[in-house]
């Protein structure tokens, strides 16, 4: 898994509540039996027009959005189906981390596992986000994993809640199975235990 | 005295292998179903590492999503699914996993065919690379969907890591009405606390009107926990349970099965549990339900208008219903009910069981369905189809006018070629409306079989209670 340290971006705006992982990723690209390759794929009906083409009012699409590696996303980002390939067209795409108040479970597991960092902030922060960055495109925000925090271009500093371990895993670049392969023997002792 | 537990907490504890201080615990998996698209990149990741499936006994594999629903005896044209699935039978073959893939008798959506060969057992961990495992939750089973990372976890140390979710009871007292049914219920949750309402928690669904209802009801109900944000879904097991496991191929038989029955009885929720969360809707007062907009949580009852986006005061939400009124192409306050419709989909996951046909096939039987209207009926697995055209049902389905197809997931998420062309507008029985999901451009009102079937017959959207009494 890739390591997570310290990140300083640009960022693309996308206020929308709700969006859901269809969205993100529709179905008709699930059919691939590989994690690569999904970024093209990113938001495909938000971001091409029926011939295939760009199109130019999307966010993604837009000059200034290019090498964000920073979205901005509305509450509840990633509700719906599970598939993992919600995050692999993500980071596909060069994104590293989605800023929303809420993410929904499955992605957010998803995303730690391939070093996506969901950050979560309160509802002031998030309004003031979207107005900082319609205001100034160009602007940059930093996160620190370690320290938790995302400081913001008007050099105020919010700090932002992520799980433990998934944390470490994080900026470390393990990834959980080598963990789980580590009980081997309390695996092994649970199952002789269950053993009708 | 024991703290009294909640039915989640008793498999919780059941099921923790080990817990490091600050680290989530290891929770062992009890059944692990697996399906074609969100498996590949899993095996592929043990071959890398060179490991094996540790219990290819407690693991199940299907091909639902990417099939196809038309004569099985056809080849499939779409590339890709035919990749897809032979990816998925060479998995199978390599590992050592039981396929009930194309050509079996008990082939169908992962989620009909777990219960049905009495997989699906109370105080279960059950986990599938797909959201809507939460359906195996009616059976008192803690069951929830992961990530193909986890698929690749599960696969290869028969564990998880999770942390423990919160409780969130769900009482529904009550009786529900005539032409009112599980879905409705599902819908209306989901329309009171919206799409994030349960997120972090599991739903305990009890309650006079979830007492009554069946298995396959429950499960409806269990499927679109999801939908409301929670992973999971549960039901406490009772005698409805245990009547519908007793004698399926699966379940434990004879002096097993006694055993085993002693230890269910054993789950429901103790007296004086604390819940983190509670809701209690009553069953008396809901109306069969419909969405408007894009995502599940815009629901109302059938007879109600469309929401007028004006009205909101916060800006967000605005924003949202606003862009969903304009992608379902609705005007807010206008009346659904009488709006036509291009397709009817009965099927999936959600609603594609044996009772949800009887229930169409009732308001279905000796009329036709509307001209130039396309249903389709899609029975969610080999068993249903043969079971309903024992029953009859199918040649109801038949002789109105409507698609008989094969098992599958189909229109549900629109990957096998049945999908919703541009600008149509379908009821479906299904549980996703999100924009596109069935079929690019395609809108989708999520209702019950009731609904739809009602709705197939006039090809305009119709309140069941009119066909009903
Ligand atoms: S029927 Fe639909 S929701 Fe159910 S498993 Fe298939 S695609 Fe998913």
């Amino acid at each position: 898994m890739p390591q997570f340290t310290t990140l300083t971006s640009r960022v693309a705006a996308l206020p929308v509540n709700d969006v859901d992982t269809d969205q993100i990723i529709p179905a008709r690209f699930l059919k691939a039996t590989d994690k690569a390759g999904m970024g093209v794929h990113l938001f495909a009906d938000w971001r091409y027009a029926a011939d295939g083409s760009p199109r130019a009012d999307f966010v993604l699409n837009q000059p200034q959005n290019q090498g964000a590696q920073v979205l901005l996303a509305g509450g509840n980002f990633g509700c719906g189906s599970s598939r993992e390939h919600a995050p692999w067209a993500l980071t596909g795409f060069g994104f590293r981390a989605v800023i929303s108040t809420s993410f929904a479970d499955i992605f957010c597991s998803n995303a730690l596992k391939n070093g996506l960092l969901p950050v979560v902030v309160d509802a002031q922060t998030h309004r003031a986000l979207f107005e900082m960055v319609e205001e100034l495109p160009q602007m940059e925000v930093t996160i620190d994993l370690a320290g938790q925090t995302l400081a913001l271009p008007t050099g105020q500093t919010v700090t932002f809640p992520i799980d433990g371990f998934s944390k470490s895993c994080l900026l470390q670049g393990v990834d959980e199975l080598g963990y789980i392969l580590g009980f081997e023997p309390q695996i092994a002792a649970y199952e002789q235990a269950r053993v009708p | 005295m024991n703290q009294p537990l909640t039915l989640l907490q008793k498999i919780w504890n059941d099921h923790v292998v080990a817990q490091e201080t600050g680290s989530p615990a290891v929770l062992y998996v009890d059944l692990h179903l697996v399906h074609e698209v969100t498996s590949p990149q899993a095996f592929a990741g043990l071959r890398q590492r060179r490991l094996r499936v540790r219990r290819p006994d407690k693991t199940i594999a299907t091909a639902d999503h990417s099939i196809p629903t038309h004569d099985r005896s056809l080849p499939i044209t779409d590339e890709m699914a035919v990749r897809q699935i032979k990816q998925l039978e060479d998995n199978c073959r390599e590992f050592g996993v039981a396929l009930y893939g194309l050509g079996s008798p008990h082939q169908g959506i992962v989620h009909v065919i777990g219960p049905e060969l009495g997989f699906t057992q109370p105080g279960r961990t059950i986990v599938c690379g797909d959201s809507h495992t939460s359906t195996h939750g009616a059976f008192g089973a803690l069951a929830f969907g992961i990530g193909t990372s986890e698929v690749e976890h599960v696969l290869a140390t028969q564990c998880l890591l999770q942390r423990q979710p919160k409780t969130y009871q769900v009482r529904i007292d009550g009786r529900l009405g005539p032409g009112v049914s599980a879905k409705d219920i599902i819908l209306a949750l989901i329309a009171r606390i919206g799409v994030g309402g349960g997120t972090g928690h599991v739903f305990e669904y009890g309650g006079e009107a979830i007492g009554a209802l069946g298995m396959e009801e429950r499960m409806t109900i269990c499927n679109m926990a999801i939908e409301g944000g929670a992973r999971a879904g549960m039901v406490a097991p009772d005698d409805t349970t245990f009547q519908y496991l007793a004698g399926r191929p699966y379940a434990p038989q004879g002096a097993r099965w006694d055993t085993a029955l002693a230890r269910w009885r054993q789950l429901p929720t103790d007296p004086g549990a604390i819940y983190d969360k509670s809701i209690t809707l009553d069953a008396g007062a809901l109306e069969p339900m419909i969405t408007y907009g894009t995502h599940p949580g815009m629901g109302m009852p059938i007879t109600s208008q469309v929401p007028d986006p004006g009205a909101l005061s916060d800006p967000t939400q605005k924003a949202a219903l606003d862009k969903a009124l304009r992608y379902m192409a609705l005007q807010p306050g206008h009346l659904l009910l009488g709006h036509p419709v291009d397709v009817v989909f009965i099927g999936s996951c959600t609603n594609s069981r044996i009772s949800d046909l009887r229930l169409a096939a009732q308001l279905l039987r000796g009329r036709r369905v509307a001209p130039n209207l396309r249903v389709m009926v899609v029975p969610g697995s080999q068993e249903v189809k043969r079971q309903a055209e024992a029953e009859g049902l199918a040649d109801v389905f038949r002789a109105a006018g409507a698609e008989w197809r094969e098992a599958g997931c189909s229109m549900c998420i629109a990957m096998n070629g049945d999908q919703l062309l541009p600008g149509q507008y379908a009821v479906s029985t299904s549980n996703r409306n999100f924009e596109g999901r069935q079929g690019k451009g395609g809108r989708t009102f999520l209702a019950s079989p009731l609904t739809a079937a009602a709705t197939a017959l006039s090809g305009t959207i119709t309140d069941p209670r009119t066909l009903v009494n």
